[in-house]
């Protein structure tokens, strides 16, 4: 696609999942399945949305969550593509079950 | 048909011929009476557009971006700080592409606060992408109009545009004006066709989007490129406007200029009076010329390269000052100029600030001052004239 148009306009909408944003990463979130209570309140939080949800066996298929987080519906997983490491799931999680890590590029 | 009409009604006519459908305006002297007698014409029935009331100008602005980048001919009109307020939006509008028209009745700014003409607002907006027309008379401003809508729209241009009437001197004075038939102005612009992307739930486009440092020069370029094609989209409607309407426009007006050693540059309505000035200055045998601009946005570089090449003294007469340098138009020929071999001595007249009379008198200081460059003499480059030099100097301590 020709990103250079007459007064800047995108005339393909939608195009914005082209920016991968978790490129400014400097801080990467990283789950701890064995303490998340799957509450979802880091899914709620996420400003982007960054953190995929899934709720059942059809959704299950697509998720890159390890196996053995897949045994307890419904799961989150954290979209590396996208989070920009803005830190609030880390913030916001009850119990703790986010990890805050420096990005290792 | 003939009319007697103020300029304002010529700008607010322009909008009513050229069936312009959205009207976002905020009132500010000496612009006021343009949303006024449109809203007018829309509560007679005599015009079907959408007037919309809004909280300021930089609203306004806004609201004419909105509307034009859904597709519709849209027009407003506003003044000094009004356009001052504008500021930053005047930006989007040219960088959307957009072919919005705004009559500007131009007025001096704040402070010391005075709503009397001088060229000063438009000049500040010099750089935001904006075509600028200057109107000698209300005439003028109303065929301006008329064409700006012509030209903006043009698909080898899509830029927007300014139409300046001088505050009060032709926004508060009634002039006879020959008002086009509406069928003839439909034939010459034609039905709005937007020859660009628009806001449309059928095909859906990002308008107004983000423009990383990877591509945001190109899109600059792309406006650049447009005002420069503008020169000869320009030419091509004044042609076509004289050919229907039978009144002549040039980028550059030139009067008087056979062998001519010294020539006046004015814009707006000083050129009237030094009209008359030059034309009796050629009864009594001196060599002086005349060039009015009518378009400062895009500047006509090469017109002006081979209309003064030849001439002694170049004298810019104009109603605006950028301070630390001089008046925009000498600073723009001067740079004209720059890299030719042949070109003429260039002077700044900085004449007529808030609404202070351009008269013979005035006119006579500025060819005195010409004519001692133009035998050789040390002149300033910057002149100011019908200034009471001695009680600024007082004021500044320095006397």
């Amino acid at each position: 696609m020709d990103v250079i148009t007459r007064g800047a306009v995108i005339i393909e909408p939608g195009n914005s999942v082209e920016n991968k944003t978790g490129t400014w990463r400097v801080f990467k979130p990283i789950i701890n399945y064995e303490k998340c209570i799957r509450c979802m309140i880091c899914w709620e939080f996420c400003p982007e949305p960054a953190i995929l949800r899934y709720d059942d066996e059809e959704t299950k298929k697509k998720t890159p969550a390890p196996k053995e987080a897949l045994k307890r519906l419904p799961v989150v997983e954290i979209d590396y593509d996208y989070c920009k490491g803005c830190g609030i799931c880390y913030n916001e999680c009850p119990v703790k079950a986010i990890d805050f890590v420096k990005e290792e590029k | 048909m003939k009319v007697m009409i103020r300029g304002n009604e010529s700008i607010a006519y322009a909008f009513k011929l050229a069936r312009v459908k959205v009207i976002p305006a905020y009132p500010i002297t000496p612009s006021t009476l343009v949303p006024e007698k449109i809203s007018e014409f829309i509560a007679n029935g005599e015009m079907d557009a959408e007037f919309v009331t809004v909280e300021s100008e930089h609203s306004a602005i806004s609201a004419a971006i909105g509307a034009s980048a859904h597709g519709v001919r849209v027009g407003t009109a506003t003044a000094s700080q009004g356009l001052a307020l504008m500021h930053e939006v005047l930006f989007i509008a040219s960088g959307m592409r957009l072919p919005i028209v705004m009559g500007i009745g131009n007025r001096a700014l704040s402070a010391p606060i005075n709503i009397w003409c001088d060229h000063q607002d438009m000049m500040a907006e010099r750089d935001t992408g904006w075509m600028q027309f200057y109107a000698e008379s209300n005439q003028e401003g109303l065929d301006l109009g008329i064409m700006a809508y012509r030209i903006a729209e043009d698909e080898r241009i899509l830029l927007p545009a300014m139409v300046g009437i001088d505050a009060f001197v032709l926004t508060h004075t009634v002039e006879p004006v020959e008002l086009p038939e509406q069928k003839d102005v439909d034939d010459f612009i034609g039905e709005f066709v937007p020859h660009y992307v628009t806001l449309d739930p059928e095909k859906p486009a990002t308008l107004g989007s983000f423009g990383f440092p990877e591509h945001y020069m190109e899109f600059k370029y792309g406006q650049w490129i447009a005002m420069e094609r503008a020169k000869k989209v320009i030419d091509e409607v004044f042609q076509e406007f004289e050919e229907r309407f039978g009144r002549k426009y040039k980028r550059v007006y030139p009067e008087f200029m056979e062998d001519a050693e010294i020539v006046l540059i004015t814009m707006g309505s000083m050129t009237s009076t030094t009209r008359e000035f030059v034309r009796r200055l050629r009864a009594q045998g001196k060599k002086v010329g005349l060039l009015k601009l009518t378009t400062f946005r895009p500047f006509p570089k090469e017109e002006l390269k081979a209309l003064l090449k030849d001439v002694k003294v170049a004298a810019v007469v104009e109603r605006n000052i950028s301070f630390g340098f001089g008046g925009a138009v000498y600073g723009e020929l001067a740079a004209t100029f720059a890299n030719e071999e042949r070109k003429p001595r260039i002077l700044d007249f900085i004449v007529g600030l808030g609404g202070r009379d351009i008269t013979f008198k005035t006119l006579e200081e500025v060819v005195k001052i010409a004519e001692k460059a133009e035998k050789g003499e040390d002149v300033d480059e910057v002149n100011w004239i019908d200034v009471n030099k001695e009680a600024v100097l007082k004021a500044e301590g320095l006397l």
